[in-house]
């Protein structure tokens, strides 16, 4: 009997974290293929859908909010927001992104369950699948919002995509972060995914999607304003406005005071804190996953 | 010669907790942690195991006797209380065949999708699947979803990505009952190939005879504890009595 003898004693088991994610690039990315063909299995209008359902839920706010609630500015109503339709679109389409992506990715651990209780992957995977998945699902959108810019007159210069870029990444790691730890605390309590559905819920107001910054500061302050800055998702946002919805205007409107020299850089910062948070906690009770699912 | 596994002196309690919902946990805190919320249930109590390289060895044991629980360790799903697992190589669980198939992928995706799963790359798996589909005998349906698969095609098709991963040390939990006969045979055959090429083999299965016919060691295994390590047919023959 020969064998050859190849390798140290390893212990099993033990995860290297996101450097597992880099060993298992071509998983990840069968994992996302997966997900994107299984999604919209036996429907009609298939990828359609993607465009379908924030399209209704834009049309549903703008009226909403828009018209009846007079955000809109036109001649009667010289106060309200211009282009508005887009200065909503474009927030909404990031908040969708942020909303899948941790909505799905805090599920990703127990709905995998089946797998991660008999084979030994690197279990991050699943999270940051969800995430990729959203990520690719945020694309078409994307699309339709660059074409409505495009008719309103959009013309952006590299700066103010730069800041779309950021305004994405900001959000992207936010949702990584927390669906590590709301995917990996669903485990041990199922009441963690509905916690996600609530802040889901807030997230999407205690931003301004909606409405303006401006009506915040003046009802908040400067004090509790810089609270409200402080959310990454609001950094965000108001990164978007900045890359899609302000070139559109005839640059009279206000964006948010130190934007770039203070919030960028906090908002990115307390994301990647919350990444780093997410994963540590992660590694800590991963191992026992397989016994408590 | 090496170890392929070093099991020492491990340990494992599991939690039987009733609960799963923060609002229980919360009001058994208020009222002084009085009674158990869990129950605490030893499945594996000081267990070691060496396996050389090479070595072919079948754990025994009544249902619950900690035989999962041990192959669970060994391929890092689970994580010991005390105590501390090793191995060298690759290890590839043949655990419970089909685990990572999805329902409404093609056999040829989820050829890919398990393999990658396995630990396989994307370079291993082009080269191998033509010899994959060609041991499942699923021919034709390759591209049809496995969810029309009559369920010995899905155990085929399961099986045959599991053996052509090509570990150092196979880890098999109960799939040895693939199939039908002729393909049962086609199975056993091709682990004792693999036994025959050197590979390390971890069987746990309740049919004895199957098991005296692959491996050559055997570790009887009752409450967690070792009861017996030897020879396979001393092994089987006093779990018989």
């Amino acid at each position: 009997m020969t064998t050859t003898i190849s390798g140290e004693l390893t212990r099993p088991g033990l995860g290297g974290g996101f450097r597992d994610l880099r060993q298992s690039s071509f998983l990840l990315k069968l994992l996302v293929r997966k997900e994107l063909k299984v999604r919209y299995r036996g429907s009609v209008l298939g990828l359609l859908w993607s465009y379908v359902k924030p399209g209704v839920q834009f049309v549903v706010f703008y009226v909403a909010l828009g018209v009846f609630l007079g955000l809109e500015r036109s001649a009667k109503n010289p106060d309200g927001l211009s282009n508005y339709a887009v200065y909503l679109f474009s927030g909404i389409v990031l908040i969708n992104f942020f909303s899948e992506a941790l909505g799905n990715a805090a599920r990703s651990i127990v709905n995998n369950g089946n797998l991660i209780k008999k084979i030994y992957l690197p279990r991050e995977l699943f999270p940051v699948a969800s995430v990729w998945v959203s990520a690719v699902h945020f694309f078409p959108q994307l699309v339709v919002l660059v074409i409505g810019c495009l008719f309103a007159g959009w013309h952006p210069d590299v700066f103010q995509l730069l800041a779309a870029v950021g305004g994405f990444a900001i959000v992207g790691f936010l949702a990584t972060g927390l669906g590590l730890l709301f995917g990996a605390a669903n485990v041990y309590f199922r009441d963690s995914e509905n916690l996600v559905d609530m802040l889901l819920m807030v997230a999407t107001w205690a931003s301004p999607v909606m409405y303006s910054w401006t009506m915040v500061e003046s009802k908040l302050g400067p004090a509790f304003f810089a609270v409200y800055q402080a959310n990454p998702i609001t950094v965000g946002v108001e990164l978007f406005h900045y890359a899609f919805w302000y070139p559109t205007t005839d640059g009279s409107a206000a964006m948010p005071p130190n934007l770039f020299s203070l919030w960028l850089p906090i908002g990115l910062a307390i994301s990647l804190v919350v990444l780093a948070l997410g994963q540590l906690t992660f590694r800590r009770l991963e191992g026992r996953f397989a016994q408590e699912l | 010669m090496a170890n392929a596994i070093e099991v020492s002196s491990i340990s494992k309690e599991f939690v039987l907790r009733h609960t799963r919902s923060i609002k229980e946990a919360v009001v058994w805190l208020v009222k002084g942690r009085k009674g158990d919320l869990s129950k605490k249930f030893h499945a594996l109590k000081d267990v070691s195991l060496m396996v050389e390289t090479g070595e072919t060895v079948a754990l025994l044991g009544l249902n619950g006797s900690g035989k999962s629980t041990l192959l669970k360790h060994i391929s890092g799903v689970m994580l010991p209380d005390s105590g501390s697992v090793y191995t060298r190589g690759r290890v590839a669980g043949l655990i419970e065949v089909g685990a990572g198939f999805h329902p409404d992928l093609s056999g040829r995706d989820n050829v890919y999708l398990n393999g990658a799963i396995l630990g396989m790359t994307e370079k291993q798996i082009n080269e191998r699947f033509d010899a994959i589909v060609e041991f499942s005998e699923i021919g034709e349906f390759i591209d049809t979803e496995v969810k029309f698969y009559s369920s010995g095609m899905y155990l085929r098709l399961a099986f045959s990505v599991a053996v052509h991963t090509d570990p150092e040390v196979f880890l098999i939990d109960e799939i040895l009952a693939v199939g039908d006969e002729p393909f049962q045979r086609k199975c056993i055959a091709k682990i004792q190939e693999l036994a025959e090429r050197g590979k390390t083999l971890v069987v746990v299965s309740h049919d004895l005879d199957l098991v005296s016919r692959i491996c050559a060691r055997g570790v009887l295994l009752e409450h967690g504890n070792v009861l017996f390590d030897g020879p396979i047919s001393e092994a089987v023959s006093r779990l018989r009595n």
